[in-house]
């Protein structure tokens, strides 16, 4: 039996970015706010510190800092079909734990979705017509505008204080950016980073093919920072253990860095770590959470009564919780009614690696988001007409590491051991570099999360399910793109080159992206949408929803800033609308 | 252990096999419990609250790992690894092998750890029988067993398709043949899958013989050296204002290096 703690204004689940934001400015705002985290907390000085955190090992192999499958999976299975089983170590994506979430083990590349793929369905409906959209796609338009949106991605991007170069001011597309992006109300908050020699053959090769190359958008920070919290930042060393690591040098944009020395200061917040919430516990009729329920380190179950409900775990978790808290309809996928778990998405990868001959990349020198890009084949910036499928890829140059226990390509038909395969690492490590296309993934009926059947958590709650496959449409453009990313490696000047089509099916094991969209999807209609534009939820008024889970479907771009951009969106809701007159901020 | 007790404590469902050192409470739930209040109605969370619950010199480094005997392989087990990590990664005109480089003791000492016994993946049944290729890791094994098991296959194996010899005693060449075997699945042991053998010591010999040299592995970096990874120096903003140089300091570990003097 819960015992029953005293009532607080907001009640926020996880304490990553989402959390950390919403916190912050909520108890700035006079509210008590209580955020409930199921992993420990982590600050820099202690989990991050230098002596410590560049160890391959534990954090990229072992995955320290990450969820521990034990505590929560999922189940997965390719399509319906199927019997699925759980993922019982993670491969493909690495969701995170602990106070920062993922936005302490991020790589950091900070985008902006480009204004057509906020309104994707329209736009392709009326560029192509309705019989160009793929079988069995759910593509729907955001019902928020990329310029409703922008002042909440600069504030995003103030806050992480990103290193990039605007391509596009006021209307006025600027030498050096990425002339497709969407206007940009002011420059990036800090210069961008400097590239290597590789980025150096791309921009020159790129540019050579008429294609238009920039640095990408980089949370990992090109100067020292102070953002409009207070908190300072250093510049980044190139020192190549992002992903998958905190940062020792106070330069990756995190909760750590960004938010919460000035979130702790607030005298109204409190954090609760090692609590996992289990259930939001809802009103007789369904329309009102009153609580949440959690059990903390001991396992001793609490019940924390609050008048608003922040749901700001990981976008899967966020899914999760809702289904088994009864929070919206549950999406069935043999009638394809229902809106929870419904448009789970995902993100393509492919591309070309480039072997040269007599350069030293010296790839150890990166940075999760170091690299230059280009938007020309993303989205809808090219024609698609004769190609046959939507959507579209940013396309990179990056090291983001050289760590040599997961990063020694060789050449394909290498031997895997022995005396020829050492050579070949040693002769190899200095002299490929890889062109990348990281794509969109549409939205379709026959891919989406449910709970599973059989397997359940240490709690005895039952997991949940994850039905995905790429289709067609995705297998078509990745190969495209990969096709694109070779001809600019052999512009590049490699001597020899390997085409990496997108991997099919779906694989729980390699490790592809921690970009895992849907399942709780923002709309303007509630019969296809879990949550309204302002990510509130249709069925209960006082919960919000913060994370990727609400994005109809994945563009070709990763998902934080946009995260980031619809966390200050709702955000604006909830300070200017909701709390002055609590309801339901759009009519049904 | 290769990682430090705090890291068990947090997986708060997750049992260990592993003895936290101080029975039922880490480092850093006694800092908490000190450092912060109670909360209102005696919920024993770990709040925080006004201040970062930050303690100078407080990190949470990994126990170096000292070489010299072996705490989960026998003897003879030790011996058949070293056989096998010898020739995925032969010490040659290039430099030490895996062998040379403590790629044995490595594996060891991981196998001791929560790595071991998997002891952070789930591992709730039931245990699917056929699974999809898609679907990864679904055998209840773990790799203390794997290794326990698998070694013992191996042996059964050898001694019944060489005339009685074991692993060891066989030429480079007949177990480079075996080895391969293993690797395709083509080779049959009696009750075991070779190939699960092959994939869990080659996946550890590549961690240990490119991993930092505190986890027993990478003696002397070699496996750093081999390449030319400068290990955790930390700040490479010299390389990138200098393209395409070649860079010329030796490799650094979390240690160190044995030049700075012994620790």
């Amino acid at each position: 039996m819960a015992r029953r703690l005293p009532r607080k204004d907001v009640a926020i689940v996880g304490l990553g970015w989402t959390g950390s934001i919403m916190a912050l400015e909520l108890a700035r705002a006079g509210l008590e706010v209580v955020a409930i985290e199921r992993g420990p907390w982590r600050d820099t000085a202690t989990d991050f510190n230098i002596g410590t955190a560049p160890d391959e090992l534990r954090y990229a192999v072992r995955h320290d800092i990450f969820l521990r499958p034990r505590q929560e999976t999922l189940t997965m299975r390719n399509n319906s079909s199927q019997a699925a089983l759980p993922i019982r170590r993670w491969g493909s994506f690495l969701p995170g734990n602990g106070v920062g979430g993922a936005g302490s083990h991020w790589n950091g590349q900070t985008w902006r979705f480009l204004p057509d793929d906020l309104r994707i369905r329209s736009h392709l409906t009326e560029r192509y017509g309705a019989g160009f959209l793929p079988e069995g796609n759910q593509i729907q338009d955001w019902p928020m505008s990329y310029d409703e949106l922008e002042p909440f991605y600069d504030k995003f991007e103030y806050v992480l204080g990103i290193s990039g170069k605007a391509g596009n001011l006021k209307g006025e597309v600027q030498p050096g950016g990425n002339p497709f992006e969407g206007v940009r109300s002011r420059e990036y908050p800090t210069p961008p980073m400097k590239q290597g020699y590789s980025q150096e053959l791309f921009t020159k090769a790129a540019s050579g093919m008429g294609l238009h190359p920039f640095p990408r958008p980089s949370a990992n920070l090109s100067t020292a920072y102070t953002n409009p919290y207070g908190c300072s930042m250093a510049p980044c060393t190139y020192c190549g253990f992002c992903e998958r690591f905190g940062c020792s040098n106070y330069s990756k944009s995190s909760p750590q860095t960004c938010v919460l020395p000035a979130l702790v200061r607030e005298p109204n917040f409190e954090a609760r770590t090692e609590c996992e919430v289990t259930k939001v516990n809802l009103s007789g009729d369904g329309k009102m959470a009153k609580s949440v329920t959690y059990i903390d380190a001991n396992g001793e179950e609490w019940e924390q009564p609050a008048d608003l409900v922040l749901l700001c775990a990981y976008g899967l978790f966020n899914v999760r919780l809702m289904l088994l808290s009864g929070i919206g309809k549950p999406y069935d996928f043999s009638s394809g009614e229902g809106v929870v778990g419904r448009n789970y998405a995902y993100q393509t990868g492919s591309g070309a690696t480039a072997f040269f001959e007599n350069v030293n990349f010296n790839p150890f020198a990166a940075a999760g988001s170091l690299g230059a890009a280009l938007d020309d084949y993303n989205s809808d910036n090219f024609d698609h007409g004769p190609h046959g499928f939507v959507g579209g890829a940013s396309i990179t140059n990056a090291y983001t590491n050289g760590r040599p226990i997961m990063y020694r390509p060789t050449p394909r038909g290498t031997p895997t051991w022995g005396s020829a395969w050492k050579k070949a690492v040693r002769d190899t490590y200095q002299r490929v570099t890889n062109v990348g296309a990281q794509g969109s993934v549409m939205s379709y009926r026959a891919n989406y999360l449910d709970l599973d059947p059989t397997y359940k958590d240490q709690l005895g709650r039952p997991l949940m399910r994850m039905t995905f496959d790429f289709q067609p449409n995705e297998i078509k453009m990745a190969n495209w793109m990969a096709e694109r990313c070779e001809e600019i490696a052999k512009a590049m000047g490699a001597k020899t080159t390997q085409l990496n089509r997108l991997t099919t099916p779906w694989n729980v094991v390699p490790y592809q992206s921690t970009h895992n969209t849907g399942g709780a999807v923002t709309g303007a209609d509630p019969k296809t949408s879990a949550v309204n534009r302002y990510l509130q939820s249709w069925d209960v008024a006082n919960v919000f929803v913060m994370g990727a889970c609400t994005f109809p479907q994945n563009a070709g771009y990763n998902p934080t800033g946009t995260v980031g951009a619809l966390t200050y969106w709702a955000l604006d809701a909830i300070q200017n609308k909701y709390l002055k007159s609590p309801g339901a901020l759009v009519q049904q | 252990m290769q990682t430090d007790d705090r890291s068990l404590m947090r997986a708060k469902f997750a049992p260990s096999t592993e003895k936290p050192k101080h029975a039922g409470m880490s480092r850093r739930s006694l800092l908490a419990t000190a450092a912060l209040l109670i909360t209102t109605s005696g919920a024993t969370a770990k709040v925080v609250t006004k201040v970062l619950p930050w303690r100078p010199n407080e990190v949470y480094p990994v126990t170096p790992v000292v070489p010299g005997g072996w705490l989960f392989f026998t003897a003879d087990e030790a011996a058949v690894v070293d056989a096998i990590v010898d020739r995925l990664i032969p010490a040659d005109e290039l430099g030490p092998g895996a062998k040379e480089a403590g790629v044995t003791t490595f594996i060891d000492r991981q196998l001791t750890g929560p790595y071991g016994g998997h002891d952070w993946l789930y591992m709730q049944g039931p245990f699917s029988s056929n699974p999809l290729p898609t679907q990864g890791l679904q055998s209840p094994l773990t790799p203390r067993q794997q290794y326990r098991q698998g070694l013992a296959a191996l042996s059964a194996y050898c001694k019944a398709n060489f005339g009685g010899r074991g692993f060891t005693d066989l030429n480079n060449e007949e177990k480079e043949k075996l080895l391969s075997g293993m690797e395709k699945g083509d080779v049959k042991f009696e009750g075991f899958s070779s190939r699960m053998l092959f994939n869990a010591v080659y996946a550890n010999t590549m961690e240990g013989f490119f991993a930092d040299p505190i986890y027993g592995g990478n003696k002397d970096m070699a496996g750093w050296k081999l390449i030319g990874f400068p290990g955790v120096r930390y700040d490479f903003r010299d390389v990138i204002d200098n393209p395409n140089k070649p860079y010329t300091l030796p490799p650094v570990s979390m240690q160190g290096r044995q030049a700075w003097g012994e620790r």
